[in-house]
């Protein structure tokens, strides 16, 4: 797991569930974290700024589409996999 | 027919951040135009605006609400927070009478289309913040206070440009009078003081750069304000019965269409609506003591108000005082009418006649009374609020002491 990756997604989730980023564990689901249907796009807002990636992501479709937000573990491999991309 | 009172007030304007202090700026004729502060006020023609001064979002709310209230919204729960207080109604009680809310505003959460258009078109931003929608649209104001007050019963938004206030007041007021409902939170909102909102103003050229003078013979066009103003309306035998402290009675209401021109006003259309509701009122010409006009300060408007005024009221217009608080606060837009009718409030209860502050010069177009540059004592016992929009849609108000 590509941990500078993680780290930043960890503090972005924590910062939108106004948590401790120690609370978020990988296999902590958004729903456990207190982060509804809102602060769930915010969210993802909030990481695509930062890694400046876009996201393919519909709130209509969680299940079928390509970025798995099952669990904080899921959201981060994700995101780093977009962000290789971004590299390519 | 069920009789409609007011019970609760509460603004945020450029004059106060309270009905005190707007009533004490209302018979102190303070004006709160000043030079505007806005981002690129630079690239701008028109830099004079009544804006609302040292207001401090972060300190009425908190991350998560700032980042889903546009300042109209923001400015829209201040004021219903001062009504709903004032009022002394409790959540429970709105939530069991099943009240509701209609507020009035014409451009809604410009300030978030000005900042999200900015980040697109200008810094090239891929995206926006996805709250964009919720944020911006014309209802947003009254669902938020729908949801913070348990106001189930019929809620919406009205836009009728500068008459949306006036529209929504009158349609919360026949809510109650033909017993939809017992309570109602109503007024209006208005934020358009950015960029975007005053560029756009700009272009008609009916702005003037110095200051509001209305029915001054050397008046040069209008001035933009914002902020908002909110009421509690409720059914008379409610109000009495649960002790309720009267502000008002909200006694007639009426609405007319031009049908003529998008941006010139019309006398017959203005006379229709000011006789209309003095008819729905049931009260005699000469019991209005005091008309808080439209007034915007363009030439065309105040000729056109004050001679309509005198086709209705006749030998009784030489008796009548008639203001425009447009001239201290601005011109609200689709907020002016909820923020001018506390004026009319002001002279019931405590017989203060707000003035038409900057009036230099007697304008034989606008030969009543004016109540120029200095407040009034009298006591009167009914008033009356015209709201003429563009698009030639009117709507009058009138109110009695109780």
């Amino acid at each position: 797991m590509d941990q500078a990756v993680a780290k930043r997604v960890i503090e972005l989730i924590a910062e939108q569930a106004l948590i401790d980023v120690d609370q978020v564990k990988l296999d902590s689901t958004p729903e456990e974290l207190g982060i509804d249907s809102l602060a769930l796009v915010e969210s993802i807002f909030a990481i695509e700024e930062s890694f400046d990636i876009q996201v393919p992501f519909n709130a209509n479709e969680q299940h079928g589409s390509d970025f798995d937000i099952s669990t904080v573990g899921t959201i981060i491999e994700a995101v780093a996999d977009l962000v290789a991309q971004k590299g390519d | 027919m069920r009789r409609v009172v007011i019970t609760g007030q509460g603004t945020i304007n450029p004059l106060g951040k309270s009905v005190t202090e707007t009533s004490a700026a209302f018979a102190d004729g303070r004006c709160g135009i000043g030079e505007l502060d806005i981002r690129d006020v630079d690239r701008l023609t028109v830099k004079v605006g009544g804006q609302v001064r040292n207001f401090e979002p972060d300190s009425h709310f908190d991350r998560q609400e700032l980042a889903l209230y546009d300042r109209f919204t923001q400015f829209a729960i201040i004021a219903a927070d001062e009504a709903v207080d004032t009022a002394g109604l409790s959540r429970d009680e709105f939530s069991r009478s099943g009240a509701g809310i209609v507020l009035g505003t014409a451009g809604g959460g410009l300030n978030t289309w000005d900042d999200s258009y900015r980040k697109v078109y200008e810094e090239k931003k891929r995206r926006v913040h996805p709250f964009v929608v919720p944020k911006l649209m014309n209802n947003a104001a009254a669902s938020n206070i729908s949801m913070k007050y348990d106001l189930i019963g019929p809620s919406f938004s009205v836009s009728t440009a500068c008459s949306s206030s006036n529209h929504a007041i009158g349609l919360a007021f026949q809510m109650i009078r033909t017993g939809m409902t017992d309570i109602m939170l109503t007024g209006g909102s208005e934020s358009t003081l950015c960029f975007g909102g005053v560029k756009a103003w700009e272009g008609l050229r009916v702005m003037s750069n110095t200051a509001c003078r209305p029915f001054c013979a050397t008046r040069n066009g209008m001035v933009q304000g914002e902020g908002a103003a909110v009421f509690v309306l409720e059914e008379f035998e409610y109000a009495k019965r649960r002790g309720a402290d009267i502000l008002a009675e909200v006694s007639g209401f009426a609405m007319s269409s031009d049908a003529q021109d998008i941006v010139n006003p019309s006398k017959v259309g203005a006379a229709r609506a000011i006789s209309g509701a003095l008819r729905d009122s049931g009260i005699a010409l000469d019991d209005i003591g005091y008309i808080n006009a439209h007034g915007t300060g363009t030439t065309v408007n105040d000729r056109t108000e004050c001679s309509a005024i005198r086709e209705v009221f006749g030998a009784a217009a030489e008796t009548l005082m008639l203001s425009s608080t447009k001239s201290m606060h601005g011109h609200l837009i689709g907020g002016t009418g909820a923020v001018e009718l506390l004026a009319c409030i002001l002279a019931l209860r405590h017989g203060i006649i707000a003035p038409t502050i900057n009036h230099l010069q007697f304008d034989p177009d606008c030969d009543l009374d004016v109540v120029p540059n200095e407040a009034r004592q009298a006591k009167i016992r009914a008033t009356m609020s015209n709201a003429f929009a563009f698009g030639g849609m009117n709507a009058v108000l009138v109110l009695r002491s109780i």
